[in-house]
């Protein structure tokens, strides 16, 4: 039987925004069935946002919604989730929003290891304001400020939230439509904050400025650069070279901070 | 008393003056029933610069709560004598730090000076009290409150661990003023 | 039973009036002058089982009450004039998308980092005009402890009741000096509560209008599932750009202020029944011009004043009937002529307004007031 998305759908609320060949229903189609899978209720569910077409998609989930202002989603989400620890709070949005206007907001929830599930889908570019270069753009790509090549070095994002202290942190693309639903799935249960970075594709923005002929080129570019983590373990650096890695990146067990807030309290309540 | 009173605790900052002035108006204020307002000013340093506690003690409301002309000024140190001496009233108090502040402001003031801190060193046992030796001076010296009151107040502002210290260095700031003032 | 009283600091009274209130949310970001509401709020929020969370920036400080309060919880930000600058974009957020809140915010010198242990009233049009576009203001303005404590609790109500951020905003003085006050007991001042949906979850819309301006705001995790968004929005909480429906939108939210200005604005006149000049002031410098006024009546001199307890909204109706019978105003105040400016705007005219302006970091003294009284022809 064909799996019912409808379910989780808001009646009424589509057609989306997306381009044709844009991944971003690819993603909320794997969100939908993570969601399924964990068996989430949907009135304590609240999916956050900030600005930008990824940042769209929570008014399509029939949900508690919450699309926020530019970059601010991970610090609504916060107030959100420590005010109601009970609700599980997904996150949405796209690599601008989350690493360049969102970065502070971003980092500092990896490192306070708050129990949440981020799902960052890097289009590689500011599609929703015509295509300007983001901190994922690589180098030397061209973008609508970016003329004669991007100067800057891109960031990784997944390697950002490593960093920062995120507790676990899964990378697909949105060619392995099957994989997304599982490492979101396994993101949402992970006790502590969690980063599904989702390399998609912006063929209206991005594509055309950087020699991609099609939607299916550029697809199949995700598919050719992908290497899941255990294949990678095989391989030599040169073979690596130019490649991604996919699948459960890391993971890790440590402290989460609402339950450690509600210690805060029980110390509270004992020094009265 | 009628009008209003104006105190002014004056020296650097970390010096504890903040609280002496706040322990003042609160044995105004809650312990003396009368009305008291407590302000400062200070600047970015957690330690040292001038660093200043006004507390305007009266029996009716208190409207401008800053000094207007101060009634009795503490300076700690020679900068905070310097700076903030300008609006002591003619005939005002003027307890000084008689090892710290070696000019005296030109007016006419009843000055009274002994060496606060290190009486708070070397006889009260901890320079950190240094505050509360010069409140007690000041308890003695303005009479705005009494000293019951006073007392109280400094040992309800006080941790539990310290409360003989405090008390020691209160009483023997009240005595060395009132022998000063003789 | 004696009521409980304690020696307080402006900002330690405002945390109290906020807990008094029912808040139990609070996150922000450390800045002088205010971080006092922040460390009394860290310690007795998790008393009661509330959340304290200091934030990594002020603008994540305003967007978690915000997303806080979706949750149904009462919520309070503090912060001061920089803060304040960074937390406009989230303001206007928490405007158009009707979320209750309240934000505290110390006036110290500026602009920019200003002077920052130095006090000023110099963010009072930053609260109405901070923020880009159309919106409601409410900004309260305490000259004393006391106050503080009380205009905190209305603050919430007023936040509850029409479902909008409200500023409080006392000087550095009121905020940093300290003073007697007199807690009211449980049940002595009104706590009002956010009014919950009536109808079930399937016919729920967070702006529904037949309910009237003020629509009901469910909690998130009640049961009811919804849309928010800082875009113009349709009754049913989802994006719309239809012109008719963005404009009646927008006169709604700000109607929700206007039409109840009668409910939110406070002021308090002292002798100003006779007065030829009257000393519009708020604040720490509503204090000194008291003090002024009776100087000024000891020598014959009648002068009243007129105190704002609410900057916005502003009683320009009042202060219009009042200029049609005095000889001058006087706004004095620490920055350049902000109330001053409003003043003169609602006034038609009628009187002169003189204004006394500081920006020096120092309070204004009531011999300043008394002398520009002799100014007055």
């Amino acid at each position: 039987m064909a799996f019912d998305y409808d379910k989780y759908i808001r009646p009424g609320k589509l057609p989306h925004i997306w381009c044709p060949g844009c991944g971003h229903g690819i993603v909320m189609k794997g969100l939908i069935r993570a969601i399924d899978t964990v068996g989430l209720d949907t009135k304590n569910t609240a999916i956050v946002s900030g600005i930008g077409c990824a940042s769209r998609l929570p008014g399509y989930m029939d949900c508690c919604t919450l699309h926020t202002a530019h970059g601010r989603a991970a610090a609504f989400a916060t107030g959100v989730k420590m005010a109601k620890p009970e609700m599980d709070v997904i996150l949405v949005g796209g690599d601008g929003d989350g690493t360049a206007i969102g970065g502070n907001h971003f980092i500092h929830a990896c490192r306070r290891n708050i129990n949440m599930t981020y799902i960052i889908l890097n289009n590689k570019i500011y599609g929703m304001t015509g295509g300007q270069f983001s901190p994922a753009t690589p180098t030397g790509a061209k973008a609508s400020t970016t003329p004669y090549g991007n100067p800057d070095p891109a960031f990784d994002i997944a390697k950002l939230a490593i960093g920062a202290g995120a507790t676990f942190v899964a990378r697909g693309t949105s060619f392995h439509a099957n994989q997304i639903d599982k490492l979101i799935a396994e993101a949402i249960q992970h006790k502590g904050f969690s980063v599904v970075e989702i390399l998609d594709d912006c063929p209206t923005t991005y594509g055309r400025r950087n020699k991609f002929k099609s939607v299916v080129e550029m697809m199949n570019h995700l598919k050719d650069i992908a290497v899941p983590v255990k294949a990678a373990e095989k391989m030599s650096p040169e073979q690596l070279e130019g490649k991604i890695l996919t699948g459960v990146l890391f993971k890790e067990e440590r402290p989460e901070y609402t339950s450690e807030y509600a210690k805060v309290i029980e110390r509270a309540k004992a020094a009265k | 008393m009628s009008g209003r009173y104006e105190i002014r605790f004056s020296g650097a900052g970390g010096q504890g003056l903040i609280l002496a002035g706040v322990i003042m108006a609160e044995a105004a204020s809650i312990f003396d029933g009368k009305q008291a307002v407590q302000s400062q000013s200070y600047g970015p340093e957690a330690r040292g610069g001038a660093s200043k506690s006004e507390v305007i003690v009266s029996d009716g409301p208190i409207d401008y709560p800053k000094a207007t002309v101060v009634d009795a000024l503490l300076a700690l140190t020679q900068e905070a004598c310097d700076k903030y001496s300008h609006d002591l009233k003619e005939g005002g108090v003027l307890l000084i730090d008689s090892d710290l502040v070696k000019r005296q402001p030109a007016g006419n003031f009843k000055v009274v000076s002994f060496p606060i801190i290190n009486t708070a060193k070397n006889e009260v046992g901890r320079e950190i009290v240094a505050n509360i030796v010069a409140l007690g001076a000041m308890v003695a010296l303005t009479g705005v409150v009494s000293k019951e009151s006073a007392e109280k107040a400094v040992l309800s502002r006080v941790p539990e661990a310290f409360l003989e210290l405090n008390k020691k260095a209160f009483n023997m700031g009240y005595e060395k003023a009132m022998a000063a003032k003789k | 039973m004696a009521k409980k009283v304690a020696f307080l600091q402006g900002n330690e009274a405002a945390a109290q009036g906020a807990l008094y209130a029912g808040c139990k949310f609070f996150a922000g970001y450390p800045i002088t002058p205010s971080t006092e509401v922040a460390e009394v709020m860290s310690a007795e929020l998790p008393k009661i089982g509330g959340k304290f969370i200091q934030m990594e920036d002020e603008i994540g400080a305003m967007a978690a009450i915000l997303g806080a309060s979706l949750t149904g919880t009462k919520v309070l930000t503090s912060t001061s004039g920089p803060g304040l600058s960074l937390k406009q974009e989230l303001i206007g957020y928490g405007c158009i998308a009707e979320i209750p809140c309240v934000i505290f915010n110390v006036m110290r010198g500026g602009p920019s980092t200003g002077m920052p242990t130095g006090p000023s009233q110099s963010d009072v049009m930053c609260a109405k005009w901070g923020t880009h576009g159309d919106h409601p203001a409410i900004c309260l303005v305490p000259a004393s402890v006391q106050e503080t404590y009380e205009e905190m609790v209305r603050a919430f109500n007023l936040a509850e009741k029409y479902r909008t951020p409200v500023m409080v905003m006392p000087d550095e003085i009121v905020a940093h000096m300290r003073e007697r006050i007199v807690f009211p007991e449980q049940g002595e001042l009104e706590v009002i509560n956010r009014t919950a949906p009536t109808v079930p979850p399937e016919q729920y819309k967070p702006y529904d209008t037949s309910f009237g301006d003020v629509p009901p705001l469910a909690a998130y995790g009640s049961g009811y599932k919804y849309h928010v968004t800082g875009l113009n929005k349709m009754q049913d909480g989802f994006p719309t750009t239809k012109a008719e429906i963005v404009q009646a939108e927008e006169e709604r939210q700000i109607r929700k202020v206007e039409a109840n200005k009668a409910d939110i604005m406070k002021w308090e006149e002292y002798l100003v029944d006779d007065a030829e000049i009257v000393v519009v002031a708020y604040g720490s410098t509503s204090r000194s011009a008291r003090f002024a006024v009776n100087e000024a009546r000891k020598n014959g001199v009648k002068a009243g004043l007129f105190r704002l307890q609410t900057f916005w909204p502003f009683p320009e109706e009042r202060l219009l009937e009042l200029s049609k019978k005095v000889k001058a105003f006087i706004t004095p105040e620490m920055n350049l002529g902000m109330c001053h400016g409003v003043v003169k705007g609602c006034i038609e005219g009628n009187a002169p307004v003189l204004g006394i302006f500081r920006v020096d970091g120092e309070p204004i003294n009531p011999g300043q007031i008394v002398d520009k009284m002799k100014e007055v022809k």
